[in-house]
């Protein structure tokens, strides 16, 4: 962590990334208003002391929405990342360590659910399960996760031709303690870079999907509140910046925290470029999940 | 006696033949040296003793170790002999350590596998291990990650992980090559000093028959996967019969052992 604050990315990344988590934590205690409650009397107010955002259609703070709506960011990052980590390890690790035909079976597994768009994925369990934000999150993990999974085939599969994993067989180590002790303490700084770049596309995704209401009426949410604004944006832009900048700068938070985190990891990856391709492809994957939105 | 019966070892990768029909045997507490130039099939044959040839490899013949056949032994069985009764040490002590766990952790890990050692026990015993092996400052040394080491030091790591849990046969593949030359001779009378301490036996394996001259009593030369010479080492060196021998023979005594008369080679 220490390294991490050396470089400018890492810096205004951290920063940009306290702060979300800290509007987060305040909403809990505190809000300027109640989030849900509609007053006809305020609406399509102008950025004022009373109003620092703002207020929507409905006399809504917006001020209030996006601290509200930085919960919902927040949760479902986590939970994505957490569901693309397990998933991506699990998968990228056997498909690594497997005898050669289970593992080669695994890696075309792996490459035909990368090419599924998320977005579909995440329309599909809307439709079987429930729209909610643990949906949303579950398509967004399995979507990073299998991504990840190529990811970390590649690493254990670098790793695996290193001398000490002869030397940890030699000493009697089992299949699973080498996995353990030596194989994912090596691939932790690639993966621990990967999973931060994807809280930063999370955050888009997210966005992107409660704008497409694939998430209930009435969850604070950041994407919620661009879908329901767009309406008069012709009548009344101003009220789409504060939002919106809420989803570029958390983003872009997460993102160059990722770049801080590979910059201080950076001498034990010299000359490799591992954590840089998979992060374009992911890109790719989700620019093409957000369609139209913000 | 024998420790180690190796009988017709054969090892195939695809339809290459890189091991051909090798047999030698080595006694308890025996040193034996295998020699031949990089290619020969000598590592191969040291990872098929204890089943650590790589996937895709096929061997057959036969590996009796302690009176028990070991070739056709289930992983789980190989493994509970491998680091305890038969250890290895690696050819570049920086790739055979792991870069991301500490010093005392890596010697500590066989007696943790084998002796099911508590972790207090285990830094105990590493930090004994570190002063066995002669690490310069121990005590700061077992917390220490592997880049921070030199070369001597870090193979006097692996021998330290080898021989922690008391084996009775040491593999020492090509030990010194990644070192220098001043610093070959103190691992080397190190290794030495230990493994008559532990009545270790050991399988020596080198491209410099000057430096297996010195540890082993008998030698093993092979050549493109056969073993074409077979002998107690001041033989093989007064008397090559084999003209590969031979030239191994004058070629290090043109180099390692100077001018020295070719009836009086330093043993």
């Amino acid at each position: 962590m220490r390294h991490v604050w050396r470089s400018w990315s890492g810096r205004i990344g951290a920063v940009l990334v306290g702060g979300v988590v800290l509007a987060a934590l305040v909403s809990l205690a505190w809000t300027p208003y109640d989030p849900k409650k509609v007053d006809p009397g305020d609406r399509w107010q102008p950025i004022s002391w009373d109003h620092w955002f703002g207020t929507d259609g409905g006399g809504k703070d917006l001020f209030t929405q996006v601290l509200v709506g930085s919960r919902t960011t927040l949760l479902v990052a986590g939970v994505s990342v957490l569901i693309a980590a397990v998933i991506g390890i699990t998968l990228g690790v056997l498909s690594a360590i497997s005898p050669r035909w289970v593992g080669e079976g695994l890696a075309h597994v792996i490459d035909v659910l990368i090419a599924l768009p998320t977005l579909i994925l995440a329309l599909v369990l809307v439709a079987a399960l429930k729209g909610s934000v643990w949906t949303v999150s579950l398509a967004v993990g399995i979507g990073f996760g299998v991504v990840l999974a190529r990811v970390v085939r590649g690493e254990v599969a670098r790793v695996l031709t290193n001398d000490y994993i002869l030397a940890a067989g030699a000493s009697g180590s089992s299949t699973w303690r080498t996995v353990w002790r030596h194989i994912l303490p090596n691939i932790a700084p690639t993966v621990i870079v990967q999973l931060s770049l994807f809280a930063g596309l999370a955050v888009l995704a997210e966005a992107a999907l409660s704008y497409l209401g694939l998430t209930p009426v009435g969850t604070p949410s950041w994407g919620r509140m661009l879908e329901g604004l767009q309406q008069s944006v012709t009548v009344h832009p101003g009220a789409v910046v504060f939002p919106g900048l809420a989803v570029v700068l958390a983003t872009l938070g997460f993102n160059l925290l990722g770049d801080g985190l590979r910059e201080a990891v950076d001498p034990q990856l010299r000359g490799r470029s591992a954590t840089a391709s998979p992060t374009f492809t992911s890109v790719v994957n989700i620019g093409t999940d957000g369609g139209g939105g913000p | 006696m024998t420790l180690l019966r190796v009988d017709q070892l054969t090892v195939e990768i695809g339809a290459n033949r890189v091991v051909d029909d090798v047999s030698f045997a080595v006694d308890r507490g025996q040193r034996l040296g295998i020699i031949g130039e990089s290619g020969s099939g000598k590592t191969l044959s040291a990872l098929s003793i204890v089943g650590l040839e790589p996937d895709g490899t096929r061997v057959s013949g036969s590996v009796v170790f302690d009176g028990v056949e070991l070739r056709g032994r289930s992983d789980r069985e190989l493994a509970a002999i491998r680091g305890e009764r038969i250890a290895m040490v690696f050819q570049n002590p920086l790739r055979a350590l792991n870069p991301v766990m500490r010093i005392g952790r890596q010697i500590s890990e066989p007696l943790r596998i084998h002796n099911g050692l508590s972790r207090a026990d285990a830094a105990a015993a590493a930090l004994e291990w570190c002063r066995k092996v002669a690490l310069p400052d121990p005590e700061r040394t077992v917390n220490a990650y592997p880049h921070q080491l030199s070369g001597g030091q870090r193979q006097r790591v692996g021998i330290a992980i080898a021989l922690a849990c008391g084996p009775a046969l040491l593999i020492a593949d090509e030990p010194t090559t990644a070192l220098d030359v001043t610093v070959q001779a103190d691992v080397l009378a190190l290794l030495d000093a230990l493994i008559a301490e532990q009545g270790t036996a050991l399988v020596f394996i080198t491209h410099d028959i000057a430096l297996v001259s010195e540890v082993a009593r008998s030698i093993v030369v092979m050549r493109e996967g056969r073993i074409v010479e077979h002998g107690a080492t001041d033989d093989l060196v007064r008397q090559p019969r084999h003209e590969y021998t031979a030239e191994l023979v004058a070629a290090a005594r043109r180099t390692s052992w100077g001018d020295t008369p070719s009836d009086e080679v330093p043993a």
